[in-house]
């Protein structure tokens, strides 16, 4: 266990409060830098960009059992951007789905860490991703499982830009406000930067809160920053409160957020980590982490 | 003439439906084509119609499919292939999940609605995906017995279904087994049909029989597993190998046959009939079929060149 974090990792099914989440979160994006350093491969940008988000679902929010990731009523999460796996890995991990001492592996040959998430190699990963655009119509297909078995799971799609870019996302969200399957919920990462260049620059979605309302989905109508735990816990509370399905939440993050040579450049999407810009990069990140912990 | 195998299909859907609450089916706006509007009818709460969005439809089985459901999907068979190839190789056979992909309109039986709708690449395209199973049935009986097979396989399975009533061939327990289903002996040469293509491929026997040329008629619905020992059994024994099918000649039935043969070292006279990769046409079903040399007279032909 890292030093820092035991104590507050000493019962990781326990419902963390912002405090406790901003900490993890930037302990996480540490090591998710550190790693990606490390094995020279992976998308840096998307995955700093959403830490709080996966670090607030699975150590707030998600109803799982780490020791039963099979669990049939567990809520499902389905990470739609998929290259923003060694988030997902180290979130995982540091939540008891397998040991952290495994997360070095990531992308070497024979783990199960694959590049991008896969469901048949790691258990609680509930659905293999990569190609972008398809999470929402998994997410439905869940979703909609638990409509005729009688389940009240939940079900988490998290989708950044480029799924949105996909025709099939836009298929999935008509055919989602057509049905309304209870507790599908659909989470925007929305660092606004793309591989190639600024989300303006390669295909505006603006309005986008408006073309999700247009398309039948219920919107959270907060402007969220969703790199601040306690803007995420409010939008779980705004979940819990609000009837009408389905549900979409627009967090508006920062790409390559903690390292600010990284920040909204989209030449990070998934640039290697050079041995100079993680010196700089960990000076800064090691920093919040501090700033963190101070105010809890 | 017999049932057409959408109609067969349909029908098994709704059989299947009462004692199986696993299954699920899903329509792509084609249901009044494909049948599956008859197991809606019948289990509105299991029956979904996405519209005319096949990719978002596979996506949607594939989550049903992680959650103890076997989901079946209908649509045509060149936009099953063609515009969900994503999600069927993605979330599907990535996965190894239950869902039947059911491709309605195969080959050129939307004769009359032209190439934009006749599908002669989906086999190509399915049978390169890992974890995936291809089946081509010849006729009714076996449409049904593909859906009852596929049904209790633990991964994917693509069945390739016809528009058209087509004549029956006698039934097999073969099928149930994977196997080559051997319709006629003979010892002249070996004629490999895989779907709709095997009743040509018969009426074509009886004239070569006429000419003293005897062949053996295999009906052969599973390209993937292709059931080589099947095949090799009967060229033992002829020497020729005739492969007919529906689809492009490029990486169809006749090139899983020829993959297959090359790696046993399976040595004989080998020809196929299929479309000579080109785009096909508008017409009624059985003249446009022969204007690309799937008839019984072409396969005539070509088995007895073979023979010389």
């Amino acid at each position: 266990m890292d030093k820092g974090i035991s104590e507050l990792l000493a019962d990781p099914s326990r419902k963390m409060n912002a405090e406790e989440l901003a900490v993890l979160a930037a302990v996480f994006r540490g090591k998710m830098f550190e790693i990606l350093h490390q094995r020279g491969t992976g998308h840096w940008g998307g995955a700093s960009s959403c830490a709080e988000l996966i670090t607030s679902l699975y150590f707030n929010r998600l109803n799982i059992k780490a020791d039963c990731p099979e669990w049939e009523d567990r809520d499902r999460f389905i990470l739609s951007k998929g290259h923003a796996s060694v988030n997902l890995y180290t979130v995982m991990a540091y939540r008891g789905f397998f040991s952290t001492g495994m997360l070095p592996e990531f992308r070497t040959l024979g783990s199960c860490l694959q590049g991008h998430p896969c469901m048949t190699k790691l258990k609680g990963v509930d659905m293999s991703t990569g190609a972008l655009g398809h999470g929402i119509s998994v997410g439905l297909g869940m979703a909609l499982a638990a409509r005729i078995a009688h389940r009240n799971y939940w079900t988490y799609v998290l989708t950044g830009e480029g799924c949105l870019d996909e025709g099939s996302s836009w298929e999935a969200l008509m055919a989602a406000s057509k049905y309304k399957p209870e507790h599908l919920v659909l989470m925007i990462d929305y660092n606004k930067v793309q591989l190639d260049g600024t989300e303006d620059e390669i295909m505006p979605l603006e309005p986008l809160d408006d073309k999700l309302r247009a398309f039948g989905w219920n919107v959270c109508p907060y402007g969220l920053d969703g790199n601040n735990t306690s803007d995420i816990l409010r939008s779980f509370e705004w979940m819990d409160e609000e009837g009408s399905w389905p549900k979409a939440v627009i967090y508006n993050t920062v790409k390559g957020k903690g390292v600010s040579f990284t920040e909204g450049d989209h030449k990070w999407h998934g640039a290697v980590i050079t041995d100079d810009a993680f010196e700089k990069g960990i000076v800064e990140l090691n920093a919040d982490i501090v700033s963190k912990e101070a105010a809890l | 003439m017999s049932e057409a195998m959408r109609d067969a299909w349909g029908m098994a859907l709704v059989s299947y439906g009462e004692e199986h609450p696993e299954l699920v089916v899903l329509d792509a706006d084609v249901s009044s084509s494909t049948k599956s509007r008859l197991f809606g009818e019948r289990y509105p709460e299991r029956f979904f119609n996405l519209g005319v969005a096949e990719g978002n439809m596979v996506g949607t089985a594939a989550g049903l499919a992680t959650a103890g459901f076997h989901p079946v999907v209908n649509a045509f068979a060149i936009f099953l292939a063609l515009k969900a190839s994503d999600q069927i190789r993605n979330d599907i056979c990535y996965n190894s999940l239950p869902v039947v992909i059911a491709g309605a309109y195969g080959g050129l039986s939307d004769s009359f609605d032209g190439a934009s709708h006749q599908s002669i690449a989906d086999i190509a395209i399915m049978r390169a995906f890992p974890n995936m199973q291809v089946i081509v049935p010849a006729d009714a009986g076996q449409a049904e017995a593909a859906l009852a097979y596929a049904m209790v396989q633990h991964g994917p399975v693509y069945v390739r279904l016809n528009r058209n009533a087509m004549p029956d061939l006698p039934f097999s327990a073969d099928f149930a087994k994977g196997k080559a289903i051997c319709c006629r002996k003979g010892s002249d040469v070996t004629i490999a049909a895989n779907g709709i293509t095997a009743s040509l491929a018969m009426e074509a026997a009886e004239k070569l029989s006429k000419d003293g040329i005897e062949a053996e008629v295999l009906s052969v619905p599973f390209v993937k597993p292709l059931d080589v020992d099947g095949l090799a059994g009967s060229v033992v024994k002829t020497g020729r190998i005739l492969t007919v099918e529906e689809h492009n000649l490029i990486g169809g039935f006749s090139g899983a046959v020829s993959e297959a043969f090359m790696k046993k070292d399976i040595c004989c006279r080998f020809d196929s009939i299929g479309i000579e990769d080109r785009f096909t046409e508008t017409g009624p079903y059985l003249p446009l079929l022969a204007a690309y040399g799937i008839s019984s007279e072409h396969i005539a032909k070509r088995a007895t060149a073979l023979c010389k």
